[in-house]
């Protein structure tokens, strides 16, 4: 395209708040599905089982690795100062507010949102969803929150679980590396009064559950033109959850310090 | 095909002449890759550094009396851990999902086959172009990645908890061993996210739907090819490079 930078930056901006729009729309959409609630019960059990059991295992494994990451980022501070007493603290606290509930998070995006923005978008395509429409079964009521209710509380969960599997990893390469025995780093962790951080990871992940849910959900309702159309609309699904669940590390991380001041 | 065997033929292909005979589209997937994710990473990693430097200072209040030491660390932290894998984790997802939706795309409409009834080699033609430049781009939006999220980090660690900017930014803790780290982890990254993503997009079958199934392995193998190899280099660099 030969247009101008102004023509450029116009174009984007106006395909960015499309987008937004677009989101808030399907959001408030979804809220107006749940009260009164208005969503397909035994769908929503069957999202509960495919989200949560196509997932945990790549978080337990993600979550593994955070943890041994962590501790060799610090472990090199730790033998230097001779600090090893702030090991389970310094990767505790890194693990359970941030990096933990970010990187599960971000896992989670590629493996069930984009999972799901391609299996709606292959309905699109498909004209599965113009056949639920003419069957009078709503798509959002049907297809949306189900999937949105099963992405909350399965993300909730599997961060719960992901920060204990990244604290045993951390443990093991503790123990491995550096030569904090296992036992001790854990008790570290444990005496080092992290359980605001660990609720506040908890509440980030489920909301991050929700912005991944709503954004692949919407990326994969507007499908346009076949195989190619759903490859980029994967593709814009998980950018956009990158960056739905950096913005939302923010807004909650800055909440909460602000509170602390 | 595996992604080993892929793996070499790209390599066979890539100095066999194919830097010079692919070099026009070398430029646009540079162009594709590079540029175009610059606002994303920007995003990304600003985000990530300014809120790493919110939260950290909350915890080491409580061991320390003076922050002097947040910003070497933080920027520590940044070249050699957070810019390369949070940069490379974005490009997988980003730069990565695209690849294999082009070419997952591309083989679904038998344009594979019709390069290869043309006696091109799709790995040649497709993946050669895509392999050099994100392992290039790979390493410079990680060079920049880090530099961004030094910057949002330095802001939020001056302006709201009250550090003097030249106690922030200074350099005195990252080694050349750090750097080494940061930028072998950046190639790395940058060589394994294109293979990975190739040999989901060649080995779609199906139409539509086969072509999001190829997408979605494309960003989870290459994620977890980067936080894997991260892990890999993370170790090797603790036991060689640290300190160094």
């Amino acid at each position: 395209m030969n247009d101008g930078v102004l023509a450029r930056i116009g174009r984007t901006t106006i395909e960015i708040l499309g987008t937004l729009g677009g989101l808030m729309i399907l959001f408030v959409r979804i809220l107006r599905a749940l009260f009164p609630p208005r969503y397909d019960k035994r769908e929503t059990w069957r999202a509960f089982y495919k989200v949560g059991v196509r997932s945990y295992s790549i978080v337990i494994v993600t979550a593994l690795f955070t943890g041994a990451i962590m501790v060799i980022q610090a472990g090199h501070f730790v033998v230097k100062y001779q600090a090893t007493s702030f090991t389970g603290w310094a990767a505790g606290f890194a693990v359970l507010a941030e990096i933990g509930p970010v990187l599960i998070g971000l896992m989670f995006s590629g493996r069930v949102g984009a999972n799901n923005t391609a299996e709606l978008g292959t309905m699109v395509v498909t004209e599965q969803i113009d056949a639920l429409r003419t069957l009078a079964i709503e798509p959002v009521h049907y297809l949306v929150v189900p999937r949105f209710l099963a992405m909350i509380v399965m993300l909730f969960l599997l961060t719960a679980l992901g920060d204990l599997f990244a604290l045993l990893g951390g443990a093991i390469t503790a123990d491995l590396m550096i030569d904090v025995p296992f036992s001790i780093f854990l008790r570290q962790v444990a005496t080092a009064g992290l359980m605001e951080e660990y609720l506040i990871g908890l509440m980030k992940g489920s909301l991050f559950g929700m912005s991944i849910a709503v954004t692949s959900c919407y990326f994969g309702l507007n499908v346009r033109g076949g195989a190619t159309g759903v490859g980029r609309a994967v593709n814009s699904s998980v950018v956009g959850s990158a960056i739905g669940i950096f913005v939302v590390d923010f807004a909650v991380g800055a909440t909460w310090v602000s509170n602390l001041l | 095909m595996n992604g080993l065997s892929l793996f070499r033929q790209t390599l066979f292909w890539t100095f066999n002449g194919g830097l010079i005979r692919r070099r026009r589209q070398i430029m646009e997937q540079m162009y594709e890759i590079g540029i175009r994710s610059i606002l994303f990473i920007t995003v990304t990693i600003g985000v990530l550094g300014m809120i790493t430097v919110l939260q950290a200072v909350i915890q080491i209040q409580k061991i320390l009396p003076e922050y002097s030491m947040v910003g070497p660390a933080f920027i520590q932290a940044m070249v050699r851990e957070f810019g390369p894998t949070i940069g490379g984790l974005m490009i997988a997802t980003r730069v990565g999902s695209g690849i294999a939706a082009e070419i997952g795309s591309m083989v679904v409409t038998e344009q594979v086959d019709a390069l290869r009834m043309s006696n091109a080699d799709p790995v040649d033609y497709l993946v050669v172009p895509r392999f050099v430049s994100c392992t290039v781009m790979t390493v410079v939006l990680s060079i920049y990645g880090a530099t961004i999220g030094v910057l949002a980090g330095g802001v939020v660690g001056v302006y709201v908890w009250g550090i003097a900017g030249d106690t922030f930014f200074r350099l005195v803790v990252v080694s050349t061993g750090d750097t080494i780290s940061g930028l072998l982890k950046a190639v790395t990254y940058g060589m394994a996210i294109p293979i990975v993503c190739a040999q989901a997009g060649l080995s779609t079958r199906g139409g539509s739907e086969g072509v999001g199934e190829a997408t979605t392995k494309a960003v989870v193998n290459s994620s977890f090819a980067v936080i894997a190899l991260d892990l890999v280099i993370s170790a090797f660099s603790y036991m060689f490079l640290f300190g160094k």
